[in-house]
């Protein structure tokens, strides 16, 4: 790999998750949210959803690890995204999430990080977007500046 | 039940204490993707960025409850953080939450929620925006 994780038009990932019934359920316990469905078939599907789907909050905690990895832990300044399409698990095995970053806008000391987030190849989440400390970032890495 | 468009503007009352320990965040990072195992220690120390939705979420289950609104019947359509810096352990978090805006879609409603999270000096640590759909029961 040349050059370097926060140079502009720097594609990172993708970095992908399986996630499983049992991963809600210790999601559930590790934030709190024991909306019922994220774990209980019959309840999600009477409120209409098509069947247990993962914590949104989850998926964007996936998105947070794969920018926390790329970025060797580089402050996060702002994250967040819109919950456009359920991810749903199955009752038996997994369902994939995958997360791509693209270096975007690099200025006044904050990058932007433009994301995608799929599953199943399908987007799920709507304009995911993570900004940087990028001072921290080039200080971290020890790099001489160019 | 619609929710009440009056709720517009208001301020609840803010959070318990929630104080930030090794244990939770530990627990968060494993349910968020963290490697278990041996990679632990120092990284495990580290907060996740969303970690403050555990405090949020706090806030906005009892404000759900204060308004009637069965959690089952809420699905997530965005969530925001913009941080001032990063939480530590220890942290004593409390949040404040505020109806930012209430609108209803096909007899659903959209309601926009803004927490502020704040340290046990009172200083402000993350804020965060909510949006959180109330699917109706008509269907």
């Amino acid at each position: 790999m040349t050059g370097r994780w926060w140079d502009g038009g720097a594609v990172l990932g993708p970095r992908t998750f399986a996630v499983t019934r049992a991963d809600l359920v210790a999601y559930a316990h590790a934030s709190g949210d024991q909306n019922p469905i994220h774990q209980d078939e019959q309840v999600a599907l009477a409120v209409g959803l098509p069947g247990v789907i993962a914590h949104g909050m989850l998926t964007l905690g996936l998105v947070a690890r794969a920018v926390e990895e790329w970025t060797d832990a580089t402050p996060v300044l702002e994250l967040g995204a819109k919950f456009t399409q359920p991810v749903v698990v199955p009752a038996e095995g997994a369902a994939e999430v995958a997360v791509t970053g693209t270096v975007k806008a690099v200025a006044e000391g904050r990058l932007t990080l433009a994301l995608e987030v799929t599953c199943g190849g399908h987007k799920v989440l709507g304009m995911p977007k993570a900004v940087l400390d990028l001072p921290a970032a080039s200080d971290s890495s020890g790099a001489a500046r160019g | 039940m619609p929710v009440d468009p009056s709720l517009v503007g208001r301020e609840f009352p803010p959070s318990e204490p929630f104080v930030v320990t090794r244990e939770a965040v530990e627990a968060f990072a494993l349910a968020t993707g963290a490697p278990g195992g041996g990679e632990a220690g120092t990284e495990s120390t580290r907060v996740p960025a969303t970690f403050p939705i555990v405090i949020a979420f706090g806030a906005m289950q009892a404000f759900l409850d204060d308004v009637g609104v069965d959690l089952a019947r809420i699905v997530h359509g965005e969530q925001r953080f913009a941080y001032e810096r990063p939480l530590a352990v220890d942290d004593e978090l409390t949040a404040t939450l505020t109806v930012s805006s209430l609108r209803q879609i096909g007899g659903n409603d959209i309601i926009g929620t803004v927490s502020a999270i704040t340290d046990a000096s009172g200083a402000l640590v993350c804020s965060t925006s909510a949006t959180l759909v109330h699917r109706g029961g008509g269907s």
